[in-house]
């Protein structure tokens, strides 16, 4: 909401010399965000001016300077600052032409900024004055998008002065606008009556409400213009309109022009001045919150009436858009069917026009969500439907449509009939009891009784005492004000949010983090402190990367931002990848990343979510309640570590040492330790990974996970092998143990072995490892495979694995004999289970 | 027995002045050991002086040992003593030869670095769990009446539209990516009751074109606080310890209206950052206010009995404020050169 600091003035008491910075803190305080200032800070001679001759003048820096003659004062008089009435001015925009009008700024002119206009010599000449943007003017672009680039003609505001003409009075130049942000909850701050209001609520300004300073005919319906609302299909059980008034004013003249103090007060506010009926509907809206349309009698046949529109139905709205109607959307229509989408754009068969001389004005009160709706469905946005989608005050209609008939009559010559057309069923708002410490109670802010009434009384409320407080009947712009917690919010809102203390609760005592709060911080540093650098990923994967890395059903999201990423990864290798891709252009080749993070994983066929959709503010049904917390996918939290390049690079004595499978299995180990578990390892081949350098990860008998070599078609852009791990924490944390299981330390003195077993190549050395484990018993404290040997000396096919094996008692000094015993007992059920024998 | 050595006190000093003079003299311990033979051997001086003590009569025999005895005490001594020195040198001297240039040390076990999110986001919770305040957590794939209706906000309110919520197949299923930790309000007070004392962090969504200060997916932390007797006063309280501990003593937070369906009476609230990069300035931080009983009444928690507060504060900004970054892009991008800046300590 942009708010012209002469119109505000008009409606409340703005101390003399009101900058925009004052209004803008006056507004914030109470809940305006601040935005910008349009304008203002321009004095001196600022006059128009017309060009008379201009010569384009290359430039040796590719620059084409327009050296201009320029009148800018009558033939015979002075120009402003006193010199002569044709100037010689250089301009280096090219979109005007000789006989254009446009606006100089002559020497001692001051612009925002501020810049000092002096003549001055340049490219060759002295330019004597300047030739004015919008921008240098400080007006706001978007009210002469034509000239938005260059010099400011004003032709394109419909505007052609004389020579001469004060610029600023002319444009209204020395007026500025605030622009604050307006919550959706306070549609009636889109009008200078809101504001005003607002204004002196905050800073004790007294504040004249524009309504009142009209004078309406009686409370009759005479049919100015007959009206008919009938709604078959209220949008959740709301009438589409609530009030709607016509007015008639006859032979306006067709060639009056808008004043320019309103012309400027609208370019002030973003709006383009058009012609003056509509102008004049545009201020009222502007001035009073209520957008107004109005028609051409001549173009309507019959009565006006407000219906939903039939599916199919087409009607060609103002910006000449032939649309399709919506069974939903609210229409306008005359015998002849609709012409007009209620709330947001008028038709273009009654639109005014420039011969138009007999206006029906309408004011009406539209149903929010129905206008939302539409104006979304249509992608419509107007100056209209921002205000009824937000809520428009039901009874400002009246007052609003005469003050369009007073202008119409006062700058358009037009006569205004007597009669009103006036259907409301508007409902009054209820009173809501204020008690006495409610303020209080819930803000911790002390505000006296009379400060509370005067506060909502600055607002529009009324307010009645009550022997529990007070009974306020909150004004009928504010629709949002149903119940205590929001009358408590205007409250400390009027007097200040500073008022409300500080205080620090105390909460019951806490349990601190959760255990899988604890472990999935233990993991992060784990994997930091191991080379991992940790890393977030956008969620979002293609139909491609899922396949290859995660098939199965997927979850889709109907507007993703990037089309070809639409569905909700399974897991966090693709995002990985990405980013090692990413790192690779910036020349980062030795790499360790990890994320943690939520995958998607539903289940093939699974359906869920619910069809319904309960109501707001009441605790749904416990079956219903059970359903909407629970029918959604498994979404368990992953890390995923991926590795390329390098481990760490060749330096002195130190080969470089690239990453391959077992990078991946160490960290997978990483993992397990920083949960406390222990991770077996099964030969497998993952989707997507190395289909005989890759393995499941095991936490007990559950698999947890997949580590190895990422497959080489999978990463063929990618020099060397790309490691990577990916385990589901749930899951981790599910199957590690939940306590240590602490074991007493035993300080007898240990016996070492080594045990070498010849087994067949294809036997798993961990599979042989466990038998030997399992079959020496509790006397085998320690058991480290530390050779791999196939070759010279052994059958084909055979390979020859040494153990170093520490044995110990808890209670006695162990003989030879007993940890030989122990590892035979081992060697037998290697024997039994692999086949495996003692090699001689 | 020879007899040209006679056994005085003299000749004895001159046999140990000449061993200690070899002793000395020797540069190794090659040398030493051949100093050694010469002067304690059984040819050296002080052997064949002792030999002489055998001619003595039985009377001078203690006297001509205790003289002898004495002489190879000493020179036994200056040769241990010697040796000491030497072995010493040569130890040095092989040490010596073992240098190396410790500034060539080469990085074996490269450590990493956690996310700054991340450490961020565990600071944050730790001055809660400090406070006594639980973590909560919830899903990021909501159900839409968690994420809105439960949160009073109307069905037809413009957020729910697909320009700002990412909304998942099947549209009548009613699942949206959350687009706020809001919902955990209401899953925990539903699960819990009250009161309840809860930050829930965790990613959330919206359909923001990503640039300099906005991400699609960021990270927010939600506070709740639902008990008898919470005021506004407490969230300002609250939300101003947190401040100093993230912005310095000196932080201070300024509470401005704004509008939520959640809340009422609402704020946006504003830090004031004493050390901000270009100068002391108010920045937006996130926004807060009284839960609206209309949130409680969803999560079945009585209003005229409970109230409390609830703010949503976003990380990435906060890491932002608190470190000057300009551009939230590079928190997203993966470049490992972002997180190493932090490594692996705590702010």
């Amino acid at each position: 909401m942009r708010i012209p600091l002469s119109w505000l003035a008009e409606w409340a008491d703005l101390p003399a010399g009101s900058t925009p910075e004052a209004l803008h803190a006056a507004l914030v305080r109470v809940g305006f965000e601040e935005e910008t200032v349009h304008g203002g800070d321009l004095s001196g001679p600022v006059v128009v001016g017309e060009v008379l001759e201009l010569t384009p003048e290359p430039q040796k820096n590719g620059k084409t300077i327009r050296w201009c003659s320029v009148r800018v004062a009558p033939d015979g008089e002075r120009a402003a600052d006193g010199g002569e009435a044709v100037r010689g001015v250089v301009c280096g925009a090219g979109n005007f032409h000789v006989g254009d009008k446009v606006v100089v700024t002559l020497p001692g002119t001051v612009l925002p900024g501020p810049f000092p206009i002096a003549a001055r010599r340049t490219y060759g000449h002295v330019s004597d004055g300047m030739i004015a943007s919008a921008r240098e003017l400080g007006l706001p672009e978007d009210v002469a998008p034509a000239s938005a680039a260059g010099i400011l003609r004003l032709t394109e505001l419909g505007l052609d002065p004389e020579v001469g003409t004060d610029a600023i009075a002319l444009l209204g130049l020395d007026d500025a606008a605030v622009e604050v942000n307006v919550t959706p909850d306070r549609g009636y701050a889109l009008s200078i009556r809101g504001i005003a209001r607002e204004y002196g609520a905050s800073t004790g300004a007294a504040f004249r409400d524009p309504a009142d300073a009209v004078s309406p005919p009686g409370t009759t319906d005479d049919g100015a213009v007959a009206a008919v609302i009938d709604d078959a299909a209220p949008i959740r059980g709301r009438v589409g309109a609530s009030v709607f008034v016509t007015r008639v004013v006859r032979g306006i003249d067709p060639g009056a022009r808008t004043p320019d103090w309103m012309a400027a007060r609208l370019r002030l506010a973003g709006i383009r001045s058009i012609s003056l009926p509509v102008d004049v509907t545009n201020y009222v809206m502007v001035e009073l919150g209520q957008p107004i349309h109005g028609y051409d009698l001549a173009a309507l046949s019959g009565g006006l009436g407000v219906r939903r529109a039939a599916a199919g139905e087409r009607l060609t709205t103002l910006d000449g858009v032939e649309r399709v109607l919506d069974a939903e959307d609210l229409v306008i229509t005359d015998d002849s069917g609709p012409i007009g989408l209620a709330g947001v754009m008028g038709g273009a068969s009654t639109e005014l026009s420039g011969g138009t001389v007999d206006v029906v004005v309408e004011a009406a009160n539209f149903d929010p969500v129905s206008i939302g709706r539409t104006a979304r469905r249509h992608r419509l946005p107007s100056e209209a439907s921002r205000r009824f989608e937000r809520g428009v005050d039901p009874a400002v209609a009246r007052a609003a449509a005469q003050r369009v008939v007073d202008l119409l009559v006062e700058h358009a010559g037009g006569t205004a009939d007597p009669g009103q057309t006036w259907i409301d069923r508007s409902v009054p708002p209820a009173p809501v009891l204020l008690t006495a410490d409610a303020v209080l109670h819930r803000t911790g802010a002390e505000v006296g009784a009379a400060e509370t009434r005067q506060a909502l009384a600055a607002l529009g409320c009324a307010v009645a005492d009550d022997p529990r407080g007070l009974l306020v009947t909150p004004p009928t712009w504010r629709r949002d004000l149903v119940e205590s917690v929001d009358l408590v919010e205007e409250v400390v809102r009027v007097v200040g949010y500073d008022r409300i203390p500080s205080e620090l609760p105390v909460a019951p005592p806490g349990r601190g983090l959760t255990r899988s709060q604890r472990l999935h911080r233990s993991v992060g540093r784990v994997l930091a402190a191991t080379g991992g650098v940790e890393i977030q990923t956008y969620p979002l994967v293609s139909e491609a990367d899922q396949q290859r890395f995660a098939p199965g059903a997927s979850m889709r999201v109907v507007n993703p931002l990037d089309a070809t990423a639409p569905l909700l990864r399974r897991t966090l290798v693709p995002g990985l990848l990405d980013a090692l891709r990413r790192n690779r252009g910036r020349g980062l080749v030795d790499v360790a990343l990890f994320e943690i993070g939520s995958v998607f994983l539903p289940a093939d066929g699974a359906a869920y979510g619910t069809a319904e959709l309960p109501p707001i503010g009441a605790r749904p049904e416990p079956a219903l309640l059970e359903r909407l917390a629970g029918d959604l996918p498994p979404q368990p939290r992953h890390v995923g570590v991926l590795l390329a390049g390098d481990r760490t690079p060749r330096q002195p004595g130190h080969p470089a040492e690239p990453v391959d499978w077992r990078d991946a299995v160490d960290a997978a180990r990483a993992v397990a330790a920083a949960v406390g578990a222990t991770v077996r390892l099964r030969q497998a081949a993952p989707a997507g990974f190395h289909p005989t350098r890759s393995a499941e990860v095991l936490v007990g008998d559950a698999v947890v996970g997949v580590a190895g070599e990422l497959h080489p078609d999978a990463v063929a852009d990618v020099p060397g092998r790309v490691a990577a791990v990916e385990i589901d924490l749930e899951a981790l944390f599910a199957a590690a143990p939940a306590s240590i299981g602490f074991a007493p330390i035993s300080s007898m003195p240990a016996a070492t072995q080594d045990l070498s077993l010849v087994v067949a190549a294809a036997v798993p050395a961990d599979d042989v490892l466990r038998a030997v484990v399992e079959g020496a018993g509790g006397l085998l404290e320690h058991a480290l495979l530390v050779d791999d040997y196939r070759g010279a000396g052994l059958p084909d096919g055979a390979k020859s694995l040494t153990f170093a094996l520490r044995f110990r008692a808890p209670d006695r000094t162990l003989t030879a004999a007993d940890a030989t015993a122990a590892k035979q007992a081992g060697v037998a059920l290697a024997a039994e289970r692999h086949g495996a024998g003692l090699r001689e | 027995m020879s007899t040209d050595v006679q056994l005085t006190p003299e000749t004895v000093e001159q046999a140990v002045d000449a061993a200690l003079a070899a002793v000395a003299g020797a540069g190794t311990v090659a040398d030493l050991k051949a100093a050694r033979i010469a002067h304690t051997g059984e040819s050296s001086a002080l052997a064949r002086l002792n030999a002489t003590i055998r001619a003595l009569p039985n009377t001078e025999k203690p006297a001509a040992g205790k003289l002898i005895g004495q002489a190879r005490g000493r020179v036994n001594g200056a040769i241990a003593e010697r040796e000491a020195v030497l072995a010493a040198g040569e130890r040095e001297a092989l040490l010596e030869a073992e240098r190396v240039d410790v500034t060539a040390a080469p990085l074996r076990r490269p450590t990493g670095a956690r996310h700054p999110l991340t450490i961020v986001r565990e600071t944050v919770e730790d001055v809660f769990t400090g406070m006594g305040w639980e973590i909560a957590e919830g899903p990021e794939l909501e159900h839409e009446w968690f994420n809105f209706d439960a949160l009073n906000i109307d069905p037809d309110h413009p957020a729910r539209s697909p320009q700002d919520t990412l909304f998942v197949e099947p549209l009548g299923a009613h699942l949206v990516m959350r687009t706020q930790t809001s919902p955990v309000q209401v899953r925990t007070l539903i699960e819990r009751g009250a009161p309840v004392y809860v930050l829930a962090p965790g990613r959330v969504y919206r359909t923001d074109e990503i640039d300099a200060t906005h991400l699609p997916v960021f990270t927010q932390f939600e506070g709740l606080a639902i008990d008898r007797g919470l005021t506004m006063a407490h969230l300002r309280g609250t939300l101003e310890h947190l401040a100093r501990i993230m912005f310095g003593e000196d932080a201070r937070i300024r509470l401005r209206p704004n509008f939520f369906p959640f809340t009422e009476p609402s704020a946006e609230m504003d830090v004031w950052q004493p050390n901000a990069k270009g100068g002391a300035r108010w920045v937006e931080w996130g926004g807060c206010g009284m839960v609206h009983p209309n949130v409680l009444r969803a999560a079945g928690v009585d209003p005229q009995e409970f109230q409390g507060f609830a703010f949503g504060l976003g990380i990435e900004r906060t890491l932002q404020f608190a470190e000057g970054l300009n551009d939230m892009r590079d928190m997203i991008e993966g470049d490992l050169r972002f997180s190493r800046q932090w490594g692996l300590v705590a702010r």
